[in-house]
């Protein structure tokens, strides 16, 4: 594999720390500061982009930046893995930009130049954690986001946000450092490096039972993959503004979790010795439990952003799922579910906060009739459903049907029953909104109704629609669609068709990393 | 002998003439003490980079006072290890005097300020006299110097409660000085010779001595007592929290310090890794006793309130990582711990100066005081921030490097239970490192108009002077510069950790 050595990744990290300084000098001057957000991202994503050619070429961008000691490098590796989480997080950044300008603004939030510079801080750390070359930058930034996306969380600064984001920092600071950074100990103690390799570095470096707490330390120690026990953090980092919710916790996030036991199997262990230790089926079997159990806490859940949490719970499991199941089909459905999943489930998410603004409502039970008054809005979410649930030609039937004849490549029957009670569950959780929004009477002037409504509110989104001069209870007829936050959604929702029936890119940049 | 072959000897008489001077310069003109403190301790600062860089190049220095031979007259040794400690004491001192000018004159009476600064000097002679001598009685006797200028400089705290913890802190000092000198009076006894190099020497073939046996438990437990192992802590939390807050911080970053290298001094180039491992079971012993501290210190640490008592407490854990990497007896976890000597010393000196800008902006001392304090006073929180996060050991921070050395140097051991302690106690550390942040950023500051709000809202920011401020941020910067450029320091500290156990 051809090594061309490049310092791009490293732009593409510091393009956006140097947007967190432009927004704090210009902090008194909101409409200069968001276009440094709007420029970072698109010049962020164009450095990427420059890169992709390359790596399709089947090469790899590496660049060494410090070696603090010996044995411990700060080092970028830009490799297909790499490329397509970088490029999906980085596109998706640009609309978020344009979407949280639209969110912040309608609701007259506090602290903006606060939230948009620690915004671009994580997107620094996502994109770090991207181009990792080995486990210990990796690690770096995956602490970095936890930091950084701790003032998101809390942002609304009440105590339900304050108690949200530190149920957040602990589980994910204390999982990654009590287990993940113990793996990475044993790691570097029984391979002497740390370094990403194509088949792996642990290979024959230790006894099984070493290999496998190793793993099992891994898997513990990466709670933003969000596999259950590990979880509650995800619903918790719902307290955040939604195009936190959006960006950061359904795709920058969560991401970064999945992306990293992926490097963990492919790149620390290597599949064959994931086979060899026979943790493959075991933590398939182990996922799986997440995909159900998530998808039926999803069916009870009456607050939309919590019910989508569960939801990413569940598909962030696919991937894992894909990955350990380790035949060619499956893994390949797992890593585009990576790209598919964030496409549909921000839009998802893009709805919520459009919902909330435009309306008020937060809650599944209130959203009645209204399709008819915000129709991109809710068409959107509609797609996006589709797209989650599998059905074609949305994205996520191509991931739905990689790992479908995966599991039967592997013979593993369950595996396949899982995925089709999951995919029921999705449309049990999901159609109903959309129903709800198109065929349903609006509930408005219903007094019991509009109490509860009013009691939801106040309990999940805090105060800050109190001060917003519009209050609860805004008129049926007054509701229509914001156009800054209407556009990406849109587009997102559009580019989870598109993926679908063009899924090239993603396929072959899967196929390449499994090669 | 040109003037660079007295540089050992400069570099403890300067400070010790100094210190006689301060009061005359006092009489004269009182604010030009400080001056002269500052230009005193940064040429220390100098001479000991210097004799550092000596050692890097050409070995182990030794300057014969009065020309006197070794075993006879009284030897200074500058090897890795002094070298090493010596810097980071001096420079600690140098950073500690520029920032001391404003808070001195806030904490201490005017007319005690040259008493203060005279005595003051005395401390850091005694520390780097401890550091440089290879002489065991002239060790004693800079411990009794830096002991006797720590008590007053305690007791000169402004609460009533420093008189006490000065006293308190008087008895156990004295006992454990008297255990050191019974040590002393034991080797003596057994070998007739007072020299370090010359007693390794002569020890071996006496190992079995119980003269010699008692006298290493003598050492051990003085020593251990000085530099606040736990269960011996219990001096520690009162004279460090009720001392003056530039003393705080060279309690913790410098007096601590010097109290581990003593012992590490003591243990393993006086005695022997034979004798430590094979001849009594000292290093179990010493395994046990770190991990207590490490555990029993940060669990106390999360029950202050009061945020130099906390930091005071924290220092109980921190002591015990570098008797940790001792205790483990490798050449990796040695790194570590000697490692730690610098990376404690510059994380906990920054955070006691953050706690001394507090203190002088505001008076507060409590951490529930400190609700929307990252409005008022951004670059303090911030060095603060980077502080706590070296704590707990975020990666590419300076507590990152001696926890990984740490880490690794147990497992190559087969220590692999030492993984757990080292990372419950990061936990524990985030705990209330974390619990600070959160209130300092988060929490929403009090409605008190005498102090803050200012056209209904808007925050006015309010940082301690320059002066204070930018030492703070100094060493906070240097948290995370030694954690990037961390193979600075660790080529520096392999070496000395190679030559205590005796692997080169």
């Amino acid at each position: 594999m051809e090594i061309i050595h490049s310092a791009r990744p490293l732009y593409a990290i510091a393009i956006s720390l140097l947007a967190v300084v432009l927004i704090v000098i210009s902090r008194r001057h909101p409409n200069l500061r968001e276009s440094w957000t709007i420029l970072a991202s698109i010049i962020k994503f164009a450095v990427i982009a420059s890169m992709i050619p390359v790596i399709l070429n089947g090469k790899i961008i590496e660049y060494t930046l410090i070696t603090i000691l010996p044995g411990l490098d700060i080092k970028f590796r830009v490799d297909a893995l790499g490329i397509l989480f970088a490029s999906t997080a980085s596109f998706l950044w640009i609309l978020t930009s344009i979407y949280s300008i639209g969110y912040m603004r309608k609701l007259k939030e506090h602290a903006q130049t606060r939230y948009f510079s620690y915004f671009a801080a994580s997107m620094a750390a996502t994109i770090g954690v991207a181009f990792s070359a080995n486990m210990f930058t990796l690690f770096f930034f995956y602490e970095a986001i936890t930091l950084c996306t701790f003032p998101l969380v809390a942002h609304k600064e009440t105590p339900e946000a304050i108690k949200g984001a530190r149920t957040y920092i602990v589980y994910l600071l204390g999982a990654s450092v009590a287990f993940q950074l113990s793996a990475i100990f044993l790691t570097y103690y029984a391979a002497g490096t740390l370094d990403f390799t194509t088949h792996g570095i642990l290979t024959g470096k230790g006894s099984d039972i070493l290999l496998t707490v190793i793993f099992i330390l891994f898997m513990a120690g990466i709670a933003k993959a969000a596999i259950m026990p590990f979880h509650n953090w995800l619903p918790a980092a719902m307290v955040a503004p939604t195009p936190v919710s959006a960006l950061l916790h359904a795709v920058a996030v969560v991401k970064t979790g999945v992306f990293t036991i992926l490097r963990v199997i492919f790149f620390i262990f290597g599949i064959d010795l994931i086979h060899n230790l026979n943790l493959s089926t075991a933590g398939a079997y182990f996922v799986s439990i997440t995909i159900i159990v998530a998808s039926l806490i999803a069916l009870t859940k009456d607050n939309l952003k919590a019910r989508l949490a569960y939801s990413t719970i569940s598909q962030l499991s696919y991937i894992i799922l894909g990955a350990l199941l380790m035949t060619p089909s499956s893994m390949v459905g797992g890593i585009v579910h990576i790209a598919n999943h964030a496409f549909s489930k921000i839009t998802l998410f893009f709805c919520a906060g459009s919902i909330y603004c435009a309306a008020h409502k937060t809650e599944v039970s209130q959203l009645s009739g209204l399709g008819r008054k915000m129709p991109w809005t809710m068409a959107a979410f509609f797609i996006a459903s589709l797209s989650m649930i599998g059905v074609p030609p949305a994205a996520g039937f191509i991931s739905k049907w990689y790992l479908a004849m995966g599991s039967i490549e592997a013979k593993e029957v369950p595996i396949l029953i899982v995925l089709l009670v999951s995919t029921i569950l999705n449309a049990a959780y999901f159609l109903p909104i959309s129903y709800k929004a198109f065929f349903e009477e609006p509930n408005e002037g219903r007094d019991v109704e509009g109490h509860n409504i009013l009691l939801h509110e106040n309990h999940s989104e805090g105060h800050s629609s109190a001060h917003d001069g519009h209050g609860h209870e805004i008129e049926f007829k007054k509701i229509k669609e914001i156009p800054l936050m209407a556009i990406p959604l849109v587009l997102t929702a559009i580019i989870s068709i598109v993926i679908g029936i063009y899924p090239d890119y993603f396929l072959t940049l899967a196929k390449e990393i499994i090669r | 002998m040109n003037i660079a072959g007295h540089l050992p000897i400069l570099v403890i008489i300067i400070p010790l003439i100094s210190a006689v001077f301060i009061p005359l310069l006092g009489r004269i003109n009182r604010s030009a003490v400080c001056y002269f403190v500052l230009s005193v301790t940064f040429l220390s600062f100098l001479i000991s980079i210097s004799l550092l860089s000596m050692v890097m190049t050409s070995g182990r220095i030794s300057y014969r006072l009065g020309g006197w031979e070794p075993p006879w007259g009284i030897e200074y040794v500058v090897d890795y290890l002094s070298g090493f400690v010596l810097t980071v004491v001096s420079f600690i001192s140098f950073i500690v005097s520029i920032y001391s000018k404003r808070s001195v004159e806030k904490e201490i009476d005017g007319s005690k300020i040259p008493a203060f600064y005279c005595i003051y000097m005395l401390f850091i002679t005694g520390l780097m006299g401890i550091v440089i001598t290879g002489d065991i009685f002239n060790l004693y006797v800079f411990i009794e110097i830096s002991a006797l200028s720590a008590y007053v400089l305690i007791a000169m705290g402004k609460k009533k409660a420093a008189l006490l913890a000065s006293y308190n802190y008087l008895i156990l000092g004295t006992i454990a000085a008297t255990f050191i000198l019974l040590g002393i009076g034991h080797l003596y006894m057994a070998t007739g010779s007072l020299n370090m190099a010359d007693l390794s020497k002569r020890l071996p073939a006496l190992y079995g001595s119980h003269v010699v046996r008692t006298a290493f438990v003598f050492f051990t437990i003085g020593l251990s007592l000085k530099m606040a192992l736990y269960p011996l802590h219990i001096w520690l939390p009162d004279a460090h929290s009720t001392a003056p807050s530039v003393i705080s911080a060279l309690l913790a970053a410098a007096a601590l310090k010097v109290g581990a290298y003593a012992l590490l001094r003591v243990v393993f180039t006086v005695f022997t890794v034979d004798f430590v491992q094979n001849v009594v079971p000292a290093t179990k012993v010493f395994l046990v006793l770190a991990v207590l501290a490490i555990i029993a210190g940060s669990v106390l640490t999360i029950a202050q309130t009061n945020i130099k008592r906390m930091l005071a407490y924290s220092s109980i854990g921190q002591m015990g990582y570098i008797i940790l990497g001792a205790a483990i007896m490798n050449p990796i976890a040695m790194t570590g711990s000697l490692i730690h000597i610098l990376n404690h010393a510059l994380m906990k000196s920054t955070l006691f100066l953050v706690a001394g800008s507090i203190l002088y902006k505001t008076g507060i001392e409590d951490i529930s005081g400190l609700k929307g304090m990252g409005k008022r006073m951004p670059y303090t929180m911030a060095a603060f921030t980077i502080g706590a996060l070296s704590m707990i050991g975020a990666p590419l921070t300076v507590g990152f490097v001696s926890k990984w050395y740490l880490a690794i140097g147990a497992l190559r051991a087969n220590m692999w239970y030492i993984i757990p302690v080292i990372l419950l106690s990061s936990l524990l550390t985030a705990v209330y490192c974390w619990r600070i942040i959160e209130t300092i950023y988060f929490h929403k500051a009090p409605e008190d108009e005498s102090m803050m709000t200012y056209n209904g809202h808007s925050t006015v920011v309010n940082d301690a002077p320059a002066g204070m401020t930018v030492p703070t941020l100094v060493l906070a910067s240097l948290c995370i510069v030694l954690g990037f450029a961390a193979f600075i320091p660790v080529t520096v500290v392999t070496s000395a950790a190679n030559m205590l156990l005796g692997a080169n």
